[in-house]
């Protein structure tokens, strides 16, 4: 069944009805999130390719332009309060910034304790404490440790996996995770990830992975969106598109991750490996495809139309002309056949 | 007295060795906060040599960045740099007087900051931003001299004439961070110290700019030390690393030997902790937290979280020792100069 969805969601910014000056931030993408199987998607993107946006329209915080969100089948929009609540515990979310994420004058206890209050999950106190105490230990952390401290006492490690473990008081079935470790150290990092695996692991949640780091994408994930300002450049197992990327723009990322082996050079891993346009010379033509004026494959047709997905293999789908011979895929069927 | 001693054997070096073009000898550095000093920066020492890119790596709250700014004598209080000596070109910046190290910075140790991008002052335009740089310490050049020296430096950095007359805001971040490369080099220093200069930008944004980096130090022959966290980064382009932890240096050696084969305990954790596209879902962090500056753990900083720890890990303090060429750690393990 499936528990969260993108319908082909499309969200705008800025401009009236009459102004051309709008921005789409997240243009036509279609995800599945199915209860029965649980899966780690990665969402990736540089700054700009509309990856926060697509996880605030997932979490509901914001409303698309066109498109729908769904959450057992009904539409984010069309719920009533009781199947809200449901959905706001179901589904939960983890921030880049560890350090906005709580009040400096309260102990670290408060956000623990605010949603037991709230959704009711316990019954006394020491029913309550049982489970706060649950939840840290699943994070990796020591409630003698934590609790009664504040947050400008515990590292930014143990601020996040705090994070981890308050999603985790919630039972939820998702979890979204906007760039929970580009704000960690190394070293921390390798924890939080490993975290987030023994969520889908031992507790069957999925995660919604969202980053700019293509190698912990890798790393934790089985599918993977790559994002190209708003839209969907590849997407697919990622293995085959981490390892063997198609679209160029894909390429070019893959090619750019500086890896952390002096024997294998930058610019070493795909064919890709031109000095594109820099972002800030790139020109809005409105069609075609977005990628085209730093693309070193462009074709007349790029400018013409925005390409859709072709089903270059089973798993895995390419918006990109070069691919023209294979049949075209609708994104929300591309998003169904990898649910599953 | 001992730095007396080190100071004169210095001296001694700098003539005798024309390939270092740094030496920094047992720099020390405090945070004085209410609840007493924090010892950021404990007893460090490195040399960079002529045209070498090193790298200093670390954990935040290491004292990396406290260390680079220290060289250019940048930090404010409450740090207080209470020791050490930093050996530029035969002289001791530590011991100048404040004007002359104002003259010193930019053109001999130049910075390019963290977050440089939003250093820019955003009210004022880029061109006039750079013949400020230029204003500061060469007098009476005439203005047409001045932009042909910025033009020129610009299109080092690939950038055109036409950002002399943009505002930051209008430029994106990658050409934000070129501008700021511009005017670390603008007076062609011998040593460029670079904070993070891409934590802020997308990966291809980030190559491109540590290409031009790159490319730039190339051709000035000038040194460059590159402060952060980003282990890739470090593996794709600097010749030598230097790993801190608590304060420490505790691992210098050559970029490929600290990745195939790390000597300190902390390095090897470290570098198994990247994460590579040649395994999947098997995460090693390193158990443990940073010390807590304000009451570090005796003996060696590291021995609470390391595997290998001994008894005298405790109690004796390790030093930076070279075990074998070019190689040095400051770990226990090494104590009888055996690998």
């Amino acid at each position: 069944m499936k528990l969260l969805e993108a319908q082909n969601v499309t969200r705008a910014f800025g401009g009236g009805f009459l102004s051309k000056h709008h921005m789409i931030a997240v243009d036509g993408v279609s995800l599945i999130i199915n209860e029965e199987k649980p899966t780690i998607t990665a969402i990736a993107g540089e700054s700009g390719s509309g990856k926060t946006t697509l996880a605030r329209l997932l979490l509901g915080v914001l409303q698309p332009t066109s498109g729908a969100i769904k959450f057992k089948g009904q539409s984010l929009t069309e719920m009533d309060k009781h199947r809200q609540k449901m959905f706001r515990r179901q589904v939960q979310a983890i921030f880049q910034d560890p350090y906005e994420a709580y009040n400096p004058f309260y102990k670290i206890d408060q956000v623990l304790t605010t949603p037991i209050k709230k959704f009711q999950l316990a019954s006394s106190k020491e029913q309550a404490l049982h489970l706060i105490e649950e939840s840290l230990q699943m994070a990796g952390l020591r409630p003698e440790d934590m609790l009664g401290r504040f947050p400008h006492q515990l590292s930014g490690g143990q601020r996040q996996r705090i994070m981890v473990a308050r999603a985790m008081l919630m039972h939820p079935k998702v979890i979204l995770a906007d760039e929970p470790v580009s704000m960690v150290d190394a070293s921390l990092r390798a924890t939080i990830l490993e975290s987030l695996m023994k969520l889908k692991r031992e507790l069957g949640i999925s995660v919604v992975y969202i980053t700019h780091d293509l190698t912990t994408a890798y790393q934790v994930s089985q599918n993977i969106y790559i994002l190209y300002r708003g839209s969907v450049a590849e997407v697919g197992n990622v293995e085959k598109v981490i390892k063997d990327p198609l679209h160029p723009y894909t390429k070019l990322l893959v090619n750019s991750i500086p890896l952390p082996d002096p024997d294998i050079r930058w610019g070493t891993t795909t064919d890709v490996n031109v000095t594109p346009v820099l972002a800030g010379a790139m020109t809005e033509s409105g069609h075609g495809c977005k990628f085209a004026n730093r693309c070193p494959f462009v074709m007349a047709e790029c400018h013409q139309q925005h390409p859709p997905l072709y089903r270059t293999n089973d798993d895995r789908a390419v918006a990109c002309f070069l691919y023209k011979k294979e049949p075209q895929v609708d994104g929300s069927m591309m998003a169904e056949f990898l649910s599953t | 007295m001992v730095s007396e001693q080190q100071s004169k054997r210095n001296e001694k070096q700098s003539v005798a060795d024309p390939a270092r073009i740094l030496d920094v000898i047992n720099l020390q550095v405090s945070y004085h906060t209410l609840r007493g000093p924090v010892r950021a920066v404990n007893g460090v020492s490195f040399f960079l040599r002529v045209g070498e890119r090193m790298g200093l790596v670390g954990e935040s709250g290491s004292g990396k960045t406290t260390t680079a700014l220290s060289l250019m004598r940048l930090i404010q209080a409450p740090a207080v740099i209470e020791g050490g000596e930093v050996w530029l070109d035969g002289q001791d910046l530590l011991s100048l007087s404040e004007e002359e190290m104002r003259r010193a910075r930019s053109a001999d140790i130049a910075l390019i900051p963290q977050g440089a991008m939003n250093s820019l002052n955003p009210v004022m335009k880029v061109g006039e931003q750079l013949r400020d740089t230029i204003r500061a310490h060469i007098d009476g050049e005439s203005k047409a001299k001045v932009d042909a020296r910025i033009l020129e430096v610009l299109a080092w950095v690939e950038l055109g004439p036409r950002v002399m007359e943009s505002y930051p805001h209008e430029l994106s971040g990658g050409m934000k961070q070129r501008v700021c490369i511009a005017m670390g080099i603008l007076l062609r220093p011998k040593v460029i110290i670079a904070d993070e200069p891409t934590s802020a930008l997308d990966v291809v944004v980030q190559r491109q700019v540590m290409e031009t980096l790159g490319k730039v130090q190339k051709d000035l022959g000038a040194s460059v030390i590159l402060v952060g966290h980003d282990m890739g980064l470090m593996a794709q382009f600097v010749d030598r690393v230097g790993v801190m932890y608590g304060g420490k240096l505790i691992e210098v050696g050559p970029v490929r030997d600290i990745f195939k084969d790390p000597l300190h305990p902390y390095t090897q954790l470290l570098i198994g902790s990247l994460p590579t596209l040649k395994t999947k879902e098997i995460f090693k962090g390193i158990p443990g937290l940073t010390p807590s500056l304000l009451s570090p753990p005796p003996g060696c900083m590291f021995h609470p979280r390391c595997p290998k720890a001994m008894s005298h890990c405790f109690i004796d303090i390790p030093t930076l020792k070279e075990i074998k060429p070019d190689r040095w750690v400051s770990c226990h393990l090494y104590n009888g100069n055996t690998v």
